[in-house]
């Protein structure tokens, strides 16, 4: 822990350089896995976004929020919404949504952190069900009900008419500068905004401002009479991990330019939690890998049916091979939630600090095994010189 | 007589029908050790409370370098130069040793709030030495990187003094600092509160263990039943007939 604080600058730019390579080639490395065509790369990456920001809140101040996915609908609605008026272009989509979830987040911070704990909780659920619902109901002309808000050729889009840029005879598509943003162009510009916030992440974690928010997780009372007011830093905190989700629900419109109220249903804000959880909450990494394990079993399992399984047993007796896939088609499919759920319960109750810890523990496995060795090679070396 | 550093005049704090303190009249002078002591019940918890912002006060005024501190919320009386040590110790307990001695430090230097993330920790080694100076005084560095919840109980109370000296305050509250301690810690306590002279801090310690009060104290307070019923020098305190009435019930000192 307290070595993570105190990387070195060089060792931080050595880091991210590092971070940036993995993530700029994932087309390449993930190809034995099956997932590396565009869809799920983005996704990757946008949830990526979630969790980082997620992770700021939760992670280091402790605050459990239920109610991340309405900054993710906000972000995606204001994208659109973006596209519909100003411009196809993806940099005011994408500081449009980012900016309507941090006024959003505001609001919400302003009255939720109030309280803490499990009412903290409550009380952003019952925000995300409201902005949820009203999505559906009151706010249809914004947000275009159940139908969810999509583009037409109708659309005003003032800047592109200003620079003369006409729109075709289908449907136009979200750029940048003339660069489409779908398949692996949206990958990577998905990426860059990626690693952009990363390294902001990186910045709140390496400085004081994380320190201090930390020790408002460990104990607040402390806080409060060494001098520091906590709700500035909670707010801060809420609207930053807010403006992440936001940006995060944008990136989904930019790479398919429609928004639909589902996007905010709780199950969503259930979702960013398991993430962070599984990853290893409070941890840089943990919530990306956690987010990209979720995206990926969530394509991988749930694309299994029963025939490949009958199919891949198809050396047992007939009868034997049936049995096996019916119960292992519980898992897979539609069932793949059921996996998870176990996945979850085994990394809660074994591993409490999420795959991280999971992680360091092998690592300090690896290291200690090394360090017997090679102490068992000197002693023995000792031995020999002694003869 | 030198400055009044506290003045505590005419507070009373009621809890619905219990009247907990009553007309307190308390001036502490700068430099001072002062003791509030009195049997279990006789409102020295509240009094402390009351003068760091956490129980507002019925009726009276706190005044802190005629600074009016009533009304005021906790951590502007830290920023004000009010430290306060806990019965149970309050510190972090998932940080290093290292990282609760840096907080308060930071609090010190940014104020109540700052958000800059330009800096790393890394580049702060000022402040990194100034905490581990502290830790180094209170016989604590050793175990600078570990979690604090690992320590002992009175290693948490040692470290939650450095946590508040780090701030070099003007006053600092300590609430029953040895509760709980063998005597043998009980004595390293006092010889490290006796050796602390930083200039110009006074302090205010509430204690039971009367060994304490009467190796430390310059002046003492003695509460009974939410009144103060006798104030002065050990000496004075020591043999004043209504305190051995009231409190120590003819105890021989």
């Amino acid at each position: 822990m307290i070595n993570a604080n105190l990387a070195s600058p060089r060792q931080d730019l050595i880091y991210m350089l590092v971070f940036s390579a993995v993530i700029l080639t994932m087309p390449l490395w993930l190809q034995p896995f099956g997932a590396a065509y565009p869809g799920l790369l983005q996704k990757f990456m946008i949830f990526g976004i979630l969790a980082i920001g997620y992770n700021l809140l939760f992670g280091l101040t402790g605050y459990l929020s239920f109610g991340h996915a309405a900054f993710l609908g906000i972000g995606s609605y204001a994208a659109v919404w973006s596209f519909k008026l100003l411009s196809m272009n993806v940099i005011p989509a994408i500081i449009f949504g980012t900016v309507m979830s941090g006024l959003f987040a505001v609001v919400v911070g302003y009255v939720c952190l109030r309280r803490a704990g499990i009412y903290f909780a409550i009380l952003t659920l019952a925000f995300a069900q409201m902005a949820y619902n009203l999505a559906y109901s009151v706010l249809t002309p914004i947000t275009n009900g159940e139908t969810g808000l999509q583009l037409s050729q109708q659309d005003p889009r003032i800047l592109d008419r200003m620079f003369g840029i006409e729109a075709t005879s289908s449907l136009p598509f979200p750029n940048l500068f003339g660069i489409t943003s779908a398949g692996f162009y949206g990958f990577y510009i998905c990426a860059a905004v990626m690693i952009i916030v990363f390294f902001i992440a990186l910045r709140i974690f390496r400085s004081s401002f994380g320190l201090k928010l930390r020790a408002i997780k460990s104990n607040q009372t402390r806080m409060s009479y060494t001098g520091y007011n906590t709700r500035p830093f909670l707010m801060t905190t809420f609207v930053i991990s807010g403006m992440y989700a936001g940006l995060a629900g944008s990136l989904m419109a930019v790479t398919d330019p429609l928004a639909g109220a589902e996007r905010m249903q709780w199950t969503a804000s259930g979702e960013v939690v398991l993430m962070t959880i599984l990853g290893g909450a409070g941890t840089l990494i943990g919530p990306l890998l956690g987010a990209g394990i979720i995206k990926y079993f969530e394509n991988i399992f749930s694309a299994f049916n029963e025939n490949m399984l009958m199919d891949a047993f198809s050396f047992l007796p007939d009868w034997m091979a049936e049995g096996v896939a019916a119960f292992l088609g519980l898992f897979v499919g539609d069932g793949w939630h059921l996996t998870l759920g176990l996945v979850f319960m085994l990394i809660v109750i074994f591993l409490p600090g999420g795959m991280m810890e999971g992680l360091q523990r092998i690592w300090k496995l690896i290291r200690h095994g090394r360090h017997k060795r090679d102490h068992q090679s000197k002693s023995q070396q000792a031995s020999a010189e002694e003869a | 007589m030198s400055k009044v550093v506290l003045d505590v005049s005419d507070v009373d704090k009621k809890f619905g029908g219990l009247r907990a303190l009553s007309d307190i009249n308390l001036q502490i002078e700068e430099g001072t050790v002062n003791a509030i002591i009195g049997p279990n019940g006789a409102g020295k918890s509240t009094l402390l409370n009351v003068i760091v912002g956490r129980l507002p006060p019925s009726r009276g005024h706190v005044k802190f370098n005629g600074q009016e501190l009533t009304g005021k919320r906790p951590y502007e009386i830290n920023q004000m130069g009010v430290a306060r040590v806990f019965q149970t110790p309050e510190i972090f307990p998932d940080l290093t040793l290292l990282q609760n001695a840096m907080v308060p430090a930071l609090a010190k230097r940014d104020g109540q709030f700052n958000m800059s993330i330009l800096k790393s920790l890394y580049h702060e080694a000022e402040l990194r030495e100034d905490a581990e100076q502290m830790l180094k005084d209170l016989g604590l560095i050793e175990h600078k990187d570990q979690l604090a919840k690992s320590m002992s109980r009175g290693d948490k109370r040692r470290l939650e003094l450095a946590m508040c000296l780090v701030q070099h305050p003007k006053l600092v509250l300590l609430d029953e600092p040895t509760a709980g301690m063998s005597r043998h810690d009980t004595n390293r306590t006092i010889d490290l509160l006796k050796s602390i002279k930083e200039q110009g801090m006074t302090k205010v310690i509430i204690e039971h263990d009367m060994h304490v009060v009467f190796s430390l104290a310059d002046r003492i307070s003695v509460l009974a039943q939410g009144a103060i019923i006798a104030q002065g020098t050990p000496e004075e305190v020591r043999n004043d007939p209504k305190v051995k009435e009231a409190y120590l019930g003819g105890e021989q000192l």
